[in-house]
């Protein structure tokens, strides 16, 4: 008798049509996000705050009611959202250029005040819809559409490590960076994210989970080249890992 | 024995399923889908190699293994 062992999740659409390049990690993120949301069975009454970048397609995917903010104001939105409806699971997924650059005021406030909102940052250190210019996280060295000789610290300063910074925040309750690059990876990938939305559910304050994704389109690799420079390179920088853990300390 | 449902106009031929398939059962396809890639397939002659451990749906990122039974 034949068992049925893995389907796609409830929480995402039906009619859902991922529009990012081939090989893309958002794709494995936005599976994995939809998965927790299923298995904490809080589907019906979560909402997500989508962002500007190629997290914006979000509402194409989610099975959830999704408020689209302006460029970097995410965790603002979701601030209102959560404050006003508190028994709602909010979540935010943005990208490393809207969360680390342009809303890096919000992102931190946010957390300082401790809102109980989840937020996923898909770090792949390149603005990748605009076309793979400079971000915040772009590596040393690395050469983008803006950096052609690639990254001078001298002139264009250091990448931003973000889960460093908001460990040091008192009102996160979960932080952690994980990566996308193998089975055994995503697996672990997967229960972080369903720790950071714990922490929002037990009201311990704002989960955090940075992952280091590929953009083999604006990288100029294959699929299988842009996931060994996360293995390499990218995780020498941004080191994979869980940075602060107050839901296993509460239970 | 395993089983895999496989959308092959979602695919868009990114392979990361062929290297993660432990028994090595997914191969390219011949033929283009609608999106105008070539897709991911299960090979001929391997369909019984299939163990229904759902790894190539779990790094697939569009989604396009739908089910896997066991």
């Amino acid at each position: 008798m034949e068992q049925l062992v893995y389907k796609k999740p409830d929480s995402i659409r039906d009619d859902f049509k991922i529009t990012f390049c081939p090989g893309c990690d958002h794709g494995i993120a936005v599976r994995l996000v939809a998965e927790v949301l299923d298995e904490l069975s809080v589907r019906e009454k979560t909402i997500g705050i989508a962002s500007v970048g190629c997290s914006v397609f979000s509402y194409d995917f989610f099975n959830v009611d999704i408020v689209e903010a302006a460029h970097g104001r995410s965790l603002a939105v979701a601030t209102g959202v959560k404050r006003s409806k508190p028994d709602k699971v909010v979540f935010t997924y943005q990208g490393d250029g809207d969360l680390a650059s342009i809303g890096l005021g919000e992102t931190i406030h946010a957390m300082t005040r401790g809102e109980k909102v989840t937020t996923i940052c898909i770090n792949n250190t390149t603005y990748g819809m605009t076309g793979g210019q400079a971000g915040p996280t772009t590596l040393i060295g690395q050469v983008t559409t803006t950096t052609t000789k690639g990254r001078d610290p001298q002139l264009s300063g250091y990448p931003l490590k973000v889960c460093e910074i908001l460990k040091e925040v008192d009102g996160t309750a979960f932080v952690a960076r994980v990566t996308l690059d193998s089975p055994a990876a995503i697996l672990n990938a997967k229960k972080c994210i369903k720790k950071a939305f714990e922490a929002q559910i037990k009201g311990l304050g704002t989960g955090f989970i940075e992952i280091l994704a590929t953009c083999p389109t604006n990288w100029k690799m294959t699929p299988q080249q842009a996931h060994e420079r996360v293995r390499g390179e990218m995780s020498e920088v941004f080191k994979p890992g869980i940075y602060k853990d107050r839901v296993s300390e509460a239970i | 024995m395993g089983r895999i449902v496989l959308n092959r106009d979602k695919c868009k031929a990114c392979y990361l399923c062929i290297d993660a398939c432990p028994n090595k059962v997914l191969e390219p396809d011949e033929n283009v889908n609608k999106l105008g890639y070539y897709p991911t397939r299960v090979s001929l002659n391997k369909e019984d190699k299939c163990v229904g451990c759902a790894i190539c749906a779990r790094v697939c990122p569009d989604m396009a293994i739908e089910k896997v039974y066991r």
